[in-house]
């Protein structure tokens, strides 16, 4: 068999930009149904974040107390307030965790039938998983954000472009942090089993996309680093930042760029490990 | 004839063995997951000199305490986490019908030696906060500082029973437990004097969070306790930790009376 790989020609590569557009738009629609059947999950995840909304809020408004100035990171308390509520509320839609479709699917071979669709997998998946954040943005976005607005007072954006940067933020969010759970997922090609770059990755995105504190509170050069060197903040730190107005103007746009910058880097990565893969791919028996 | 459950965990350790990498790095991952932890208070206390009106080296006796208990209780039954999973896939039907208790038979179904570097973790921030404080020792704290991470285990142990008795009535409760479990964990890691209001009454007295480790570290460290309760509050956290698997028997065993296979 040489000379032979898992890739798949495209079925009638010179169809028009309309039809491709209808069939990512079909996707993603059967991505937002399927979330949509787990109506007892959505409401128990909902609660969950809430819990450590509270949890969060409370020890940050401490710290807030504690620090000399009272502005921890350079937020007053209201921005703290609601960099963690909204932080709640934007974990389902990011979703950092609890992604394992394209591991499973390696594992037990069914990754097969997803090379046969006439469409590349990466773009397959990208649209069904915009589908499930836009679900997790009708639905797990709205009851940590109101919960945090009825306890706490959030802030309200002062600046009129800050609305359209959070909604854009919010989308290379849900696109970098797909990639890099793509990333994570396809390390199954090569290794059979992704639990440990799984585990390692639960543990990585947490601290650094900033939802245990936010990483301004870590010394400047730290924190800079991590930004210009990593995806990981533009998963909740840049959206977040972004909606509390915590740079000005120049340097809030900037944030945004550098996170389109990383959301394209790690979607063509993905689209270049998935070419790889199927070049050396073997399906496992079963 | 060879102790039954010997067999099943000697089983567990087999497979276990025969996938060394991924448990190296289960291994790995375990352990990095308590000391982000431990870091994250770190940080926090790096923003702030006091939080809550404590110092980092008395705010890190609670964290201890907490995080031993807390793996302890993760070590022995947190495995029933999985229960939703067992009752959905109909496993757990294969377990009733064996001749031995339930409870122990879902415990022995995975061997978390994994956890144990988290134990150690857990152990040694004990040990810092004992080492960063100026202790005034007396053989009741003494005491009080060896159990405080056995009960607090007990607690967490308790916890992690009741949450995962939750799917015989709710199998798609998902996510609601953890916010109780890892929800606790995180709450007990700080002075509860971080907290207000409703919050702070239904987690801290209610559930009985503040007798994990908050009270309990009071009393070692001799300071009062600036919400009030008395110097002898600390001594009861076994008291507590014992009520609460008493209600986890209760709420476990009505759970397997009442639980009626999905079919699958």
């Amino acid at each position: 068999m040489s000379g032979t790989d898992a890739r798949v020609l495209t079925i009638s590569p010179g169809s028009g930009s309309r039809a491709s557009i209808a069939t990512f738009g079909a996707l993603v629609w059967s991505g937002f149904r399927r979330y949509a059947t787990y109506r007892q999950a959505t409401a128990a995840g909902a609660f969950t974040n809430i819990v450590f909304g509270f949890l969060r809020c409370y020890v940050l408004l401490a710290v807030a107390a504690g620090a000399p100035g009272g502005r921890p990171g350079g937020y007053d308390t209201e921005q703290l307030a609601t960099f963690v509520w909204v932080g709640q509320g934007l974990l389902a839609v990011v979703g950092i965790w609890g992604w394992t479709d394209l591991s499973d699917r390696i594992r037990t071979g069914d990754v097969a039938a997803d090379l046969l669709r006439p469409i590349p997998p990466v773009t397959a998946y990208l649209a069904a998983d915009l589908g499930r954040g836009l679900h997790g943005l009708l639905t797990r976005f709205v009851p940590p954000v109101v919960a945090g607005a009825v306890f706490f007072g959030l802030r309200e954006p002062e600046r009129w472009q800050t609305v359209p940067l959070f909604a854009l933020s919010i989308v290379f969010a849900v696109v970098g942090c797909f990639g890099c759970r793509y990333l994570v997922n396809a390390t199954a090609y090569w290794l059979h089993d992704a639990r440990g770059p799984l585990g390692f990755w639960t543990l990585a995105s947490g601290v650094l996309a900033g939802l245990y504190f936010p990483l301004r509170l870590l010394p400047d050069w730290l924190t800079v680093t991590l930004w210009v060197s990593t995806p990981l903040p533009g998963l909740l730190q840049t959206p977040l930042d972004v909606l509390v107005e915590r740079d000005g103007p120049a340097v809030q746009a900037g944030l945004v760029v550098l996170q389109a910058i990383w959301a394209m880097i790690i979607l063509k990565a993905a689209q270049i490990v998935q070419r790889r893969a199927e070049r050396k791919l073997m399906i496992q028996g079963g | 004839m060879a102790n039954p459950y010997v067999v099943l965990l000697g089983a567990k350790l087999r497979s276990m063995a025969s996938y060394r990498a991924s448990f190296a790095m289960e291994l790995i991952t375990n352990a990095a997951g308590t000391v982000i932890d431990v870091a994250t208070v770190f940080v926090l206390f790096g923003a702030a000199t006091t939080i809550g009106e404590f110092s980092l080296a008395e705010a890190l006796m609670m964290t201890g305490i907490t995080s031993a208990g807390f793996v302890l209780a993760d070590m022995t039954v947190g495995n029933i986490d999985d229960l939703k999973r067992y009752v959905r896939t109909g496993t757990l039907d294969a377990v009733l019908v064996r001749p031995l208790g339930v409870l122990p038979q879902l415990i022995c179904m995975d061997l978390p030696i994994r956890k144990l570097m988290r134990l150690f973790v857990g152990i040694s921030v004990l040990v810092a906060a004992v080492a960063m404080n100026d202790i005034d020792w007396t053989p009741a704290r003494v005491l009080l500082l060896v159990i405080s991470p056995v009960t607090a285990g007990v607690f967490f142990g308790s916890l992690f029973v009741i949450a995962g008795s939750f799917s015989f009535w709710w199998v798609e409760s998902g996510e609601v437990g953890n916010g109780f479990t890892y929800g606790g964990r995180d709450f007990a890691s700080y002075p509860i004097t971080v907290y207000d209001g409703w919050f702070r009454t239904v987690f801290a007295y209610t559930l009985g969070f503040a007798f994990v480790a908050y009270q309990p570290a009071l009393v070692i460290l001799g300071r009062p306790d600036p919400l009030g309760l008395p110097a002898w509050a600390g001594y009861t956290a076994p008291l507590v930790a014992l009520a609460a698997a008493a209600i986890a028997g209760l709420v476990w065993r009505t759970g397997v009376r009442r639980y009626r296979s999905t079919g699958s």
